[in-house]
């Protein structure tokens, strides 16, 4: 069965490490790599009228920024290393959503870095990549 | 950035001259002068016949009637659709793919932060005192009513809507009238225009009126009645309050400083939530008095025992309340609710449902309840001073609450402000275009008449505020009276698909 793993990534710089590791393993298995960006959004948050109205236009220029300034960088300079590399972004929470990625992509292992949550955030909800180690039906590797 | 900041202090500047002379007089003046039209424009939207000696307003016969006539066309949707509504509020159906859309929770949430508000408590109390606590039936009644008009004009309002090349998003009476009976023929494409041109004037008087001035009074009110009453500091600084308010709404709707309505549409629904449990908490206190409480309404609702009026005044203060509390019927929810990310505008519709359910089944019922239990009810009460018997009810129980009651007065208030300045906005450019122009002078009519209703004595201005919000309901219902097929071949299409199971339930991460 051929892998294929998927890393999540807070932005261009972030994860490297994790970007590492993750080519690491794709060159060994000739897998397919994601590289996942998931952009903060809950569908249970308050808004204005006006924000309402504006937001398919905001999700939208969201979605190109998310793309050029994250996505693109990484997998440019992967597609380079002659990897066969895709870019995933989407809103929602980052656990649930890079979990649906997954699944949805048939990814057979999910790479994080250790850092990405905000601290108050890691203290209350537990930080992504422990999220995903209890919740997710794959295998997760947190790399440091 | 800073002209903008240089013109709000302008206005600030202009408006504390203004208030200053207010303070001296003016304002009698102006009083006086506004009086006669808003007189005149109140009566002729409220013009009423007798029934059995109570005047009942011909527009609140409208929107009854309507209101019945399509719960009867959609065979009781209000009912049929109450667990769909529920779960595609929940997320159930979300698609994964329009995630970062406006959901339909949002949607909902938004509207709602619209509606409730001092309607659910001040209005509530003068119902049940003018009309004894058998208003509570009617007004439950007119609220199970309404849902079906809220299903009708929030799938209108999705289905119509406008999708500018920039992504942003335009729905609301405006569009269906106009888009919607243009279907219909050439004719009836010359009258949804008259319709749309009609609706946006009543709305961009509404959201001076009720959705503007009559807040920033009301919640001033309750602000001095807290601090004091007439003994307060600011007994007599309506002008102050107002500039506060103004420079605040201003801040958010001119300056786009938008953390100040993002913040507040955050603690709303929190308030909202803490004056149910504060509600609740009484009600369950004396629980022992509940099953009186519910005799005392329906024995109250069907014998009118001492009520001037009878039955009939008991039901007008009933349907009154509701149709004033949840705005079924008037058309300004379908502009929010038009925001929704959908393909199929009748689920907006289901779930519009939720709004009369909540603000007049769920918050009207359960303020009338407390007031009550609590037997602060007083027939004699003056109706600008609805909040303070709502004030004293919940005081009755909890000490403390007149100070939370009043910062959520204030807050939902605010976000009512901010809601209305919106329609009316979207009125005022459909009318006279979408430019800069248009936009600014909107909005700095709107800050006008924030300090305008801070300041004043509003009697007569209260009853042209409520008159053209509900001026809206004719051209609004009446162009839903002819969309009623539109809205019946969405609905059969989609509860045929949801019957036959071709919707895919998803789950919401």
């Amino acid at each position: 069965m051929s892998s294929v793993l998927m890393v999540g990534i807070d932005c261009s710089e972030c994860g490297d490490r994790a970007i590492a590791y993750a080519v690491d393993q794709a060159k060994r298995s000739n897998s397919k790599l994601f590289i996942a960006h998931v952009i903060e959004w809950s569908p249970f948050s308050f808004s204005t009228v006006q924000e309402n109205f504006e937001r398919h236009k905001r999700r939208e220029e969201e979605l190109k920024r998310a793309n050029s300034e994250v996505i693109d960088p990484v997998v440019n300079k992967l597609k380079e290393k002659g990897l066969d590399v895709e870019g995933l972004v989407r809103h929602g929470n980052v656990a649930d959503t890079l979990h649906e990625l997954a699944i949805e992509n048939g990814v057979t292992n999910i790479i994080l870095g250790r850092q990405g949550t905000s601290k108050l955030k890691k203290h209350v909800f537990g930080s992504v990549g422990s999220q995903l180690v209890q919740a997710a039906e794959c295998p997760v590797t947190v790399v440091p | 950035m800073l002209k903008l900041r240089v013109g709000i202090t302008t206005l600030i500047g202009l408006f504390a001259s203004f208030s200053a002379f207010a303070e001296n007089g003016i304002d009698e003046r102006i009083n006086l002068a506004i009086k006669p039209f808003a007189d005149a424009v109140a009566g002729a939207v409220f013009s009423s016949f007798p029934v059995a000696g109570v005047q009942i307003p011909f527009v609140l016969v409208w929107l009854i009637v309507a209101a019945t006539i399509f719960t009867f066309y959609f065979k009781f949707i209000n009912l049929r659709a109450f667990k769909h509504g529920f779960e595609l509020v929940r997320g159930d159906y979300h698609d994964p793919k329009a995630a970062g859309e406006v959901t339909h929770f949002q949607a909902l949430a938004t509207a709602l932060s619209g509606t409730v508000g001092l309607g659910n408590i001040a209005g509530v109390a003068v119902a049940v005192s003018l009309g004894g606590p058998g208003a509570t039936f009617w007004m439950i009644l007119a609220g199970f009513l309404g849902m079906s008009s809220k299903f009708t004009e929030c799938t209108l309002g999705v289905k119509y809507r406008n999708e500018l090349p920039d992504g942003t998003v335009s729905g609301g009476p405006m569009y269906y009238l106009t888009k919607g009976l243009a279907e219909k023929g050439t004719n009836f494409a010359r009258l949804g225009k008259v319709l749309a041109v009609m609706f946006a004037i009543f709305c961009v008087g509404g959201s001076f009126g009720g959705g503007n001035m009559f807040q920033a009074n009301q919640s001033f009110s309750q602000l001095v009645n807290v601090t004091g009453g007439d003994a307060s500091w600011l007994a007599d600084k309506g002008w102050l309050f107002g500039l506060v308010i103004a420079a605040l709404v201003g801040l958010v709707i001119m300056g786009g400083i938008k953390g100040i309505a993002r913040v507040t549409s955050k603690i709303v629904p929190f308030m909202a939530i803490v004056y149910v449990l504060a509600g609740l908490a009484i009600i369950l206190m004396n629980i022992k008095l509940v099953p009186s409480a519910f005799g005392a309404i329906f024995n109250g609702a069907f014998t009118a025992e001492g009520i001037g009026g009878g039955v009939i005044g008991v039901l007008f203060q009933g349907f009154k309340r509701a149709a004033f509390s949840n705005e079924a019927g008037v058309g300004s929810a379908a502009i929010a609710h038009s925001a929704v990310k959908t393909n199929r505008p009748v689920t907006e519709g289901f779930v519009a449902l939720y709004e009369p359910f909540v603000d007049t089944i769920v918050v009207c019922t359960i303020t009338a309840l407390v007031i009550i239990i609590t037997g602060t009810w007083d027939p004699s009460v003056d109706p600008s001073a609805g909040v303070q018997l709502t004030s004293r009810a919940f005081e009755s129980a909890f000490s403390w609450f007149p100070y939370v009651l009043t910062i959520a007065v204030l807050l939902f208030a605010f976000s009512t402000m901010i809601s209305w300045s919106y329609y009316g906005l979207k009125s005022w450019t459909f009318l006279f275009g979408e430019n800069k122009l248009t936009d600014a002078s909107y909005k700095i009519l709107f800050l006008f008449f924030v300090v305008i209703g801070s300041s004043m004595q509003l009697g007569s201005v209260i009853d042209f505020s409520d008159a053209m919000i509900f001026a809206m309901a004719f051209p609004n219902l009446l162009g839903c009276y002819f969309l009623l097929p539109m809205v019946k071949k969405e609905l059969d299409e989609y509860w045929a698909d949801y019957k036959s199971g071709k919707l895919v339930k998803t789950r919401l991460s």
